[in-house]
């Protein structure tokens, strides 16, 4: 009797909110709600998605940025969507896919990471942070098979190594440490091909900054769901950077000012590509 | 089977309350201070680990004094309701007030339906933009719930520090000066003027709740636990 209290004391014991909600709340996970019927034999549903996000890693820590356009088949759902989060103090992470889903795994992923830290007393290592959402992930893998997937990209500060590290995951969880640079979402090719040209070891963190924001320009150049910088409406992608001291939104004159260089030197120098 | 003496309701809740007062009395003291800059939560406490303030949320903090295992317990609850709350509702629906009836409910409940009631005192501590809007609320072993102004003292010696501490508390207080008072109601009486025998940083455990926490340090989360070197810097 005694021990059966022990054994479910200790059952009852976790630190992660995830877990309490599946117990006590299933109806308030994003991904708990399995559409009745199969609807993948009908037309896929009609969503936003949310597209490019790029990141790197400079001296001392990674840099994370999104462009800001959400789209819906051939409609722009939104220009103002932001897809780059702070996920605590030391992480951020970006994502591509079904728009609602992600963002709802977002709050849900950074309450995570919060809940963890006040019922423990400290913070989750890196590599916790990084399988954790890798569960959260693989927990919205019904919803994937029907076509609302969502794949995160993660970069984050490893405090006990001094480090700035970046994860990539597939829609089935699956969690992969990638180095220098990653990209993920409908502009990554071409994204892609920008960083391989841009980045070099020890870049600092302006010039990550210009190198991201000039990657994102060729995302949005040859992808018709990356949006590009918005010099009519001011608008710019949402850029964080991660080092020893945390995670730090850049400021929208930076950003513009980057911006502004891109076009500029593409303007003077009047090539096709 | 036995046969059961007649024991009366009052006598019974009389027995249930002399018990768990008993259980807190040998406690040390908390005391939780609203002043200028925030609210300030000391505790008399030489475990660097075993924390008896806590964290619940963006603007409010948790202090408590009697079992560790019983006021543990109810700081976890405390966590998952207020993350609950703010996931499924929105950040600013977290309330001290709504987290205090949870915590009066479950104490009471308790209180009457359990083997034994919870040997604890908790405070909930909500600081807001300014110091009237601050919330204080004191909850006791029975599901009492008392709103306070100024301070909260739990524990103990808790009529002999709060008498300290209601000479010394103003509005216009500073941390260092709130945590300053805290120390000189927390010491013993006898010597309390003596400044060396004044409690060590390490004997103390210290959290702040900053009233300007976004635009001090950029985040919305108030509360801010300070390490000895905090404290001895804080108090310099």
């Amino acid at each position: 009797m005694q021990e059966s209290t022990a054994n479910q004391v200790a059952a009852n014991a976790t630190s992660s909110f995830t877990e309490h909600l599946q117990r006590d709340r299933p109806e308030l996970l994003p991904f708990s709600r399995s559409p009745q019927g199969g609807a993948s034999a009908a037309a896929p549903l009609q969503v936003p998605h949310a597209t490019t996000i790029v990141a790197l890693s400079y001296d001392g820590g990674v840099l994370m940025a999104g462009d800001r356009r959400a789209t819906m088949g051939n409609v722009i759902a939104s220009r103002h969507i932001e897809k780059v989060f702070p996920a605590d103090r030391f992480s951020v992470l970006g994502i591509a896919g079904t728009a609602g889903i992600a963002i709802d795994l977002t709050r849900l992923f950074q309450v995570e990471l919060e809940h963890y830290e006040k019922i423990e007393g400290t913070l989750l290592s890196l590599e916790g942070k990084a399988n954790r959402l890798g569960a959260m992930i693989r927990g919205n893998l019904p919803l994937a098979l029907q076509g609302l997937a969502v794949v995160p990209l993660f970069a984050g500060f490893d405090t006990s190594a001094g480090v700035g590290r970046l994860f990539s995951y597939d829609v089935t969880g699956g969690r992969y440490e990638e180095h220098e640079h990653h990209t993920v979402g409908s502009g990554s090719v071409f994204a892609r091909g920008a960083l391989k040209k841009l980045w070099r070891p020890n870049l600092t963190a302006a010039e990550a900054l210009a190198v991201a924001v000039e990657s994102l320009y060729d995302a949005a150049d040859d992808d018709s769901a990356t949006g590009g910088p918005d010099t009519v409406r001011q608008l710019w992608p949402v850029v964080y950077t991660v080092d020893s001291s945390g995670a730090r939104r850049v400021p929208e004159p930076e950003l513009a000012a980057a911006a502004r260089n891109v076009i500029e030197a593409r303007t003077i120098a009047g090539r096709e590509a | 089977m036995t046969q059961q003496f007649y024991v009366s309701p009052e006598q019974l809740m009389k027995d249930r309350a002399d018990f768990a007062r008993k259980g807190i009395a040998r406690g040390r003291s908390v005391v939780v201070i609203s002043c200028a800059e925030g609210i300030a939560l000391v505790a008399e406490n030489p475990s660097p680990s075993l924390h008896k303030i806590g964290e619940i949320y963006d603007k409010i903090a948790f202090a408590a004094v009697g079992k560790y295992n019983e006021f543990e317990s109810l700081r976890q609850a405390g966590v998952r309701y207020a993350d609950v709350r703010g996931y499924s509702y929105d950040r600013e629906d977290v309330t001290a007030r709504g987290l205090a009836s949870v915590y009066a409910q479950s104490l009471g409940a308790v209180f009457t339906a359990e083997q034994k009631p919870f040997e604890v005192e908790l405070a909930v501590a909500e600081v807001g933009p300014t110091q009237e809007e601050d919330h204080l609320y004191r909850l006791t072993f029975d599901g009492s719930i008392a709103d306070e102004h100024s301070f909260v003292v739990m524990g103990g010696q808790a009529d002999k520090v709060s008498s300290a501490i209601e000479g010394g508390w103003r509005s216009s207080l500073s941390f260092s000066e709130a945590v300053r008072l805290a120390m000189s109601g927390l010491a013993p009486a006898a010597e309390a003027d003596d400044q060396a025998k004044a409690l060590p940083a390490r004997a103390l455990e210290v959290a702040v709740l900053d009233r300007m926490s976004e635009r001090s340090r950029g985040s919305r989360r108030a509360f801010r636990r300070l390490n000895d070197a905090d404290i001895t810097a804080l108090l310099a």
